[in-house]
């Protein structure tokens, strides 16, 4: 898909709309959709797209997540070639090889989810790496099928897994199929963990529903990016049930935090440390 | 659990409102003091409200389906345990947080088999479906289920599921108490517990509340059961913007959620039959020929060693999904 014109490294619907003013080339700045400041992109850009204002961090594509993990030119992608098929003819207001096509056509993914074997300062990793921007991040045959395949690779080749999360949960146009691939991957954890791998599992905004409830409360260590909205429910089935305005904060990463569901707490900027530190710790 | 009338319901799902005017008569009829001179008719007015239930059930749509499944009379895990098993011995609680009436646990004997059993209860009472949560189990639940399994394993006792339910309760405190790791967690324990697991969806088998006591060696769905990612309402929801009557229906056929299309699509083993006219007409044929398909199964598995039955666990789930190979590679 090299034709394509360059993907949005991160959800623009994170950003406020700006006014263009004459003469300002377009791109140059933008407006944070947080706290609404003005921001450079340069330097946004630069902070690894974290607001340099208020510290929000935006949801960033598969491919720039990556692309801030590992070493430069490190990457080795597995399967990137896979896609999704239709296996049960799912039509909703669109038929669903339409929204792949779209979705394809606006990431330049085949699918929601980037996976290979990268170093992280200068230790080898497996690597997943969801991508919210491709259908919500949501998990198909595709997305259970390749990060599968990635931890089986981890435990032949006996190194860490890393999977950074961002997905609203499992795919619906794949019913069934999606169901059963958060039982595929959690059984590849558990013959994973027979082999004693390390998997550490990165939860970022956000992280909900059959992704959050098979692999990504699985690590042996979770990380959470600040703020990042992490559930089983969404927040607003949750108000639906019970008929009352959620607290502040509720589903947070810090609320995680609290409620004993993750380990740390890691600013984006320091996630390439942590993750090497955990692997000097519990890596092999 | 007895018959609620003769013909098995009271309460009338909307599709079966041609037979209420037929039952009616019938019961008019059968009013009559001379009752007996009647008996003719009646015989006949039942036979055409029989045949026509049953010409009902033939053609029933996936929401209708859902309807059927989630019928306030058809019988719940309490009920087959009754029906099925002897001496069932209950094991309570979670030994951490607390005891979810919305998860039944404990020991029991099916056909030849000790086996351990666990399913989704929603409740028969007002009080009781408030309880259970209407069958939405806390994490509690499906903690005190992988507990009770574990102890199965230790004692070499086959285990069967029950599955029932709407979905994982998706509340506050579920949240604070861990409903998604409580059920990842179960995701991949069962996958590695090294005794035979068969799961029957007996009702509603709602994603991951419906998973998270699913994954095993062999599933089956009763014939009037759904299985599915998610809701036909939650689905209808968020892809059609709203859930009324048009859109569910819509929705429940899009997600392929019947037995006979889970067992086309490959995802489940077998579609057990219930009474032409729904389970809840007669319980214990239902039970009945669940009861077979559990000891049978049971009987197969039991043949395997433990490795064996955890490695060809794994090939089954490892072979689920459909995917191609695209022309472009994905951008790096």
């Amino acid at each position: 898909m090299t034709q394509t014109p360059s993907p949005h490294p991160i959800d623009t619907s994170e950003l406020k709309p700006i006014h263009a003013k004459k003469g300002v080339p377009e791109g140059l700045w933008i407006r944070c959709g947080k706290c609404a400041a003005m921001l450079f992109r340069k330097a946004v850009e630069n902070n690894l797209w974290v607001c340099t204002k208020c510290q929000h961090h935006f949801r960033v594509s598969g491919q720039q997540r990556v692309k801030q993990l590992v070493d430069k030119d490190s990457f080795e992608p597995f399967n990137t070639t896979m896609a999704p098929v239709d296996p049960l003819g799912f039509v909703d207001l669109k038929g669903y090889p339409e929204r792949i096509a779209a979705a394809q056509k606006k990431t330049g993914q085949n699918d929601a989810v980037q996976t290979g074997m990268a170093y992280i300062k200068g230790r080898k990793v497996i690597l997943a790496c969801m991508d919210f921007t491709f259908l919500g991040g949501s998990m198909g045959s595709v997305v259970g099928e390749k990060i599968t395949q990635a931890i089986e690779q981890a435990g032949e080749n006996n190194l860490p897994m890393v999977i950074v999360c961002s997905s609203g949960g499992a795919r619906m146009m794949e019913s069934g199929f999606s169901l059963m691939q958060m039982a595929k991957v959690s059984a590849a954890l558990a013959r994973f963990d027979d082999q004693d791998g390390l998997f550490i599992s990165v939860l970022t905004d956000p992280t909900t529903g059959g992704v959050t409830a098979s692999f990504a409360m699985l690590g042996d260590v979770i990380l959470a990016e600040p703020k990042a909205l992490i559930g089983f429910a969404g927040p607003r089935v949750i108000e639906q049930t019970i008929r009352q305005e959620l607290p502040e904060g509720f589903q947070r990463a810090e609320f995680l935090l609290e409620c004993g569901f993750i380990d740390r707490l890691v600013h984006r900027k320091e996630l390439r440390t942590e993750i090497s530190r955990i692997i000097d710790y519990a890596g092999k | 659990m007895a018959k609620s009338t003769e013909y098995g319901s009271t309460y009338t799902l909307p599709f079966e409102q041609p037979i209420v005017e037929l039952q009616k008569q019938i019961t008019i009829f059968e009013q009559k003091p001379d009752a007996a001179e009647f008996a003719e008719e009646i015989e006949s007015l039942k036979k055409n409200r029989d045949q026509l239930l049953e010409k009902i059930y033939r053609n029933l749509s996936p929401w209708d389906i859902v309807r059927v499944a989630r019928h306030p009379q058809r019988p719940q895990t309490s009920d087959y345990i009754e029906m099925m098993c002897r001496d069932f011995c209950e094991l309570h609680g979670d030994r951490h947080f607390g005891d979810d009436p919305a998860m039944i646990t404990g020991f029991g004997r099916i056909g030849p088999h000790k086996v351990m059993i666990i399913g989704h209860q929603k409740g028969k009472t007002t009080q009781e479906k408030i309880t259970c949560h209407f069958g939405c189990a806390h994490p509690e639940g499906y903690r005190k289920a992988l507990l009770k399994m574990k102890l199965a394993e230790k004692f070499g006792l086959p285990i069967v599921t029950f599955i029932d339910t709407p979905g994982a309760y998706p509340g506050l405190k579920a949240e604070e108490r861990g409903q998604a790791a409580a059920i990842a967690v179960n995701l991949l324990e069962m996958s590695r517990l090294k005794t035979p697991i068969v799961c029957v969806v007996i009702g509603e088998g709602g994603s991951g509340g419906a998973l998270g006591i699913g994954v095993g060696d062999r599933t089956a769905m009763l014939k009037y059961s759904w299985y599915s990612v998610i809701s036909p309402e939650g689905c209808a929801a968020i892809l059609w913007k709203k859930a009324d009557e048009q859109t569910n229906l819509q929705a429940a056929e899009a997600l392929k959620l019947t037995a006979v299309d889970n067992l086309a699509n490959g995802l489940i083993d077998d579609v057990i039959a219930e009474p032409s006219t729904g389970a809840h007409r007669d319980p214990q044929a239902t039970a009945k020929q669940m009861e077979h398909w559990i000891v049978d199964r049971i009987r197969e598995l039991k043949r395997f060693k433990p490795q064996t039955l955890v490695q060809k666990r794994y090939e089954r789930l490892r072979n689920i999904g459909e995917v191609a190979l695209a022309a472009t590679p994905t951008q790096h």
